[in-house]
């Protein structure tokens, strides 16, 4: 099988680049910028610590680029007879060391403000199952289960035949969107009720993972309108791509709206 | 003479025709020489090559395209972790042993490894182990899916596979821990008169300290899978919330084990890197004390990061501000090797034969998987990336174009010494170059998909992750492909080829050129005396 896969592959690839792949390019290079203070903090962080890494990999680099081109034997280099530099060896081991120190104190000083859980506005407690994850606004009486959507669910069944690229949001869209308001603290208490899994919500830089009888905390502000997606991030088995994750930041108008409706469904649920 | 004893029951090179088929078996089998126990570990490295390269095949065949086409879940699943496996266990590390085995005893003017019956029960228990693993594709539930990190309480999902996989896993342990005491009993005991320790080869003193992480961790290893059995069938909860445990206990043990594992791969291929840096550049290892000790502060060190793999479990503040701290210092010993190899480059004489290309692409591309490794160690920054491609780029970048590029070089290096002819350069230099590009295509574009939200362990994804899902693909059936001229290049210098000198380069220095090649079956049976 895997000979005949390594003969068609490249041909099918071809096939679908030049047919289907416009539809679906999108070519993405790097983190997006998310919608909290913390998201946009982490993304500096992520910008900081890649520049210092192109920097210093440009001159190491070039360093050894410019060895394989001057000291060749076939450019008539005769080899020098060194084996060692006291002086030069503590200077490249001092400036690493430096720029470390240089990038673990912002790396820290964000970590702090990630771990400050405290005077959140809202509690949801997040709890992981195979495959979905259930959401339990603990202070309002409201709770429900968050599933993959229906057309999704279909078409990702091996060999289904459904074009993904026709499916309104392929494997990140859920029956019930979390719903938080806007500007709002929202503290998260995550946990899982079979294996780990991870809640994982790339626009609010949260990624924590639940465990089993245990209760992790995160918190987020989201401080724009508009419906973020995101997976879980824990391998949790046959489905572990199938949970996905979709939360929709709302005016507080509306989410004490949707917070009216989910109220009435619970009280005739219990009648 | 007391070799002729040794000879009539193993045979020598040529004479294994005599008894017929069963015979040559029999001598394969029950060898205690340590350049056929070598062979052994690097042919069943080949081919574990090829078995967990079959495994990533279908990987990537799967994710070419959103949509699953080709596989259930499920076996996806299987398919990662048992790549992983096969990829660790079954292929890099017996590559290294198999290199050690022949070298280590010519580099340091031995006659033969110290403990000669142990050495073959090590090559031997490996066949069963990977056996045993590779069997549980055909138990009722399938082979483990979850994950090679084998974390509960997913993995005690298992089907009927489980104690089979924890067995296996005993065995390699078993396996590499007795090839590790070998290892450290022949260098403290068989070095020629005259070798000190700060004389040895670099090869020999990495492989030194791998052989003592080896012993610290894999014991750990076998702790933490027995853990799981006990869990499992004898009523424990060591991992189970419900009867008390902890199911991050796990990570924390494993971790404990795992990234020592990290560096047990890579630090060989240092060392590999190491001999053949110098013989190209015409010049000696610049810094080889500081190489030295570089090499055992990233061991040290090694041992004290685990929990870097577990920045979202929910540590303590204080409890990831330390291991962001101790991770990111293994870069400072690691920028020393680095530098120094640059600094053997500088004013040397460069050649580039096909061992030097593989040193060279290492030198740039595992310098490459530091970088994103740094960019691992910043937490609030690995919250995004941990879990996704972006992980799977990093590890991938310093396990092929690191530790499978050394055992490349090593093997381009030391199979005219080991074959007695030159292999073909030109296609050495082919495979080199479809190999570094091939690498590249399908490793790069994965930084980007993790960058934008693209988990890893994932069967399926969103259509915007396609295009670069579609060149990691296409990259990775021309490595996989490529990978076949490998082996035409060394059936052909088997067979034939240029006669290769004792020294095969120009003047490379080590004691394993002072013998002809191909390499009598017993060398140094008197120490050559070290100056």
């Amino acid at each position: 099988m895997t000979i005949r896969t390594r003969v068609l592959a490249p041909v099918l690839a071809l096939l679908a680049l030049s047919i289907a792949g416009p539809a679906w390019s999108d070519f993405e290079l790097n983190m997006p910028v998310g919608v909290t203070e913390t998201s946009r903090e982490v993304h500096d962080l992520h910008m900081l610590v890649l520049w210092i890494c192109v920097v210093i990999g440009a001159a190491t680099y070039a360093a050894m680029i410019t060895a394989i081109v001057k000291f060749r034997k076939s450019n008539g280099a005769v080899a020098a007879k060194f084996t060692h530099n006291a002086a030069i060896e503590v200077v490249w081991t001092a400036i690493p060391a430096a720029i470390l120190v240089a990038m673990a104190v912002p790396a820290a000083e964000t970590l702090i403000r990630m771990e400050d859980t405290r005077d959140s506005e809202l509690t949801i407690k997040v709890t992981g199952y195979q495959w979905r994850w259930h959401y339990d606004y603990i202070d309002e009486g409201v709770g429900f289960y968050s599933t993959l959507d229906r057309e999704s669910n279909a078409a990702r069944r091996t060999g289904s035949g459904i074009d993904p690229t026709t499916v309104d949001n392929y494997l990140l869209k859920v029956d019930n969107d979390v719903v938080v308001p806007v500007d709002t603290k929202v503290r998260l208490l995550v946990t899982a009720g079979d294996v780990l899994h991870a809640w994982w919500m790339p626009a609010f830089a949260v990624k924590k993972d639940a465990i089993p009888g245990f209760i992790n905390e995160a918190w987020f502000n989201a401080d724009t309108v508009g419906t973020y997606r995101g997976q879980c991030a824990e391998l949790c088995g046959m489905d572990h791509g199938f949970m996905p994750i979709v939360v929709r930041v709302v005016s507080q108008e509306d989410y004490d709206a949707w917070l009216n409706t989910q109220r009435a469904r619970v009280s005739a649920l219990t009648q | 003479m007391s070799s002729t004893a040794i000879d009539t029951t193993h045979g020598a090179h040529g004479e294994h025709h005599h008894g017929g088929f069963v015979a040559w078996c029999l001598r394969w089998i029950t060898t205690t020489n340590h350049k056929d126990i070598g062979t052994l570990y690097l042919l069943w490295s080949l081919l574990m090559l090829f078995v967990g390269g079959g495994m990533a095949m279908i990987i990537r065949l799967e994710l070419f395209q959103p949509g699953m086409q080709f596989v259930r879940p499920e076996f996806f699943n299987s398919m990662t972790t048992v790549h992983a496996l096969v990829m660790v266990f079954a292929m890099i590390m017996p590559a290294f042993a198999g290199f050690a085995n022949w070298m280590i005893p010519l580099m340091i003017g031995a006659p033969d490894m110290a403990l000669p019956r142990l050495n073959n029960w090590s090559f031997w228990l490996l066949p069963f182990a990977v056996g045993l693993l590779l069997l549980t594709f055909f138990m009722p539930g399938g082979a483990p899916a979850g994950g090679w990190t084998l974390y509960p309480p997913l993995v005690l999902q298992t089907g009927d596979a489980f104690p089979f996989a924890v067995f296996a896993v005993h065995l390699l342990g078993v396996s590499s821990i007795l090839a590790a005491i070998n290892i450290i009993v022949t260098i403290m005991n068989l070095r020629a008169p005259g070798m000190s320790l700060l004389k040895m080869p670099m090869f020999v003193w990495t492989w030194l300290i791998t052989a003592y992480l080896l012993v610290v961790a894999m014991p750990v290893l076998a702790g933490a899978v027995t853990m799981l059995l006990t869990d499992r069938y004898f009523g424990t909860s060591f991992f189970s919330a419900a009867g008390g445990g902890d199911p991050v206990l796990f990570q924390h043990i494993f971790w404990f084990f795992g990234h020592p594992e990290v560096y047990i791969i890579i630090l060989p291929a240092f060392g590999i890197v190491s001999e053949i840096i110098p013989t190209f550049s015409r010049k000696p290892l610049f810094g080889y004390a500081a190489m030295v000790y570089a090499t055992a502060s990233i061991a040290f060190l090694s041992m004290v990061v685990w929990a870097h793999h577990m920045f979202t479990v929910g540590m303590p503040l204080a409890g990831q501000l330390f291991f962001m701290l101790s991770t990111m210092i293994i870069a400072v010993p690691t920028a020393v090797k680095i530098f120094n190899w640059t600094a053997t480059l500088w004013k040397g004489s460069l050649t580039f034969e096909t061992p030097m290309l593989y040193a060279l692409a290492f030198l740039f591309l595992f310098t490459l998987g530091g970088f994103s490794g740094l960019m691992l160690a910043m937490v609030p920054a690995d919250i995004q990336y941990h879990d996704t491609y972006f992980v799977v780029a990093h590890f991938h970048y310093v396990l092929v174009p690191g530790a499978l590029f050394g055992a490349f070089g090593g093997a381009y290096y030391w199979l005219p010494k080991w074959t007695g002819h030159m292999y073909d350069e030109k296609l050495g230099k082919l495979h080199f170059w479809l190999t570094a590009i091939f690498t590249n295509v399908t490793f790069f574009p994965q930084h980007f998909l993790g960058l934008a939200g693209m988990p890893r362990r994932i069967p399926d994804y969103a259509p915007q992750f396609t295009d670069f899902n579609m060149i990691s693909s296409l990259g990775a059936f021309g490595l996989g492909l490529s990978q076949l001229l490998f082996v035409y290049i060394i059936i052909k210098c088997v067979r034939g080829g240029p006669k290769a000198t004792a020294e095969v380069w120009d003047n490379p220095s080590g004691l394993e050129w002072t013998v002809p090649s191909p390499a009598p079956h017993h060398t140094f049976d008197e120490p050559p005396v070290v100056k």
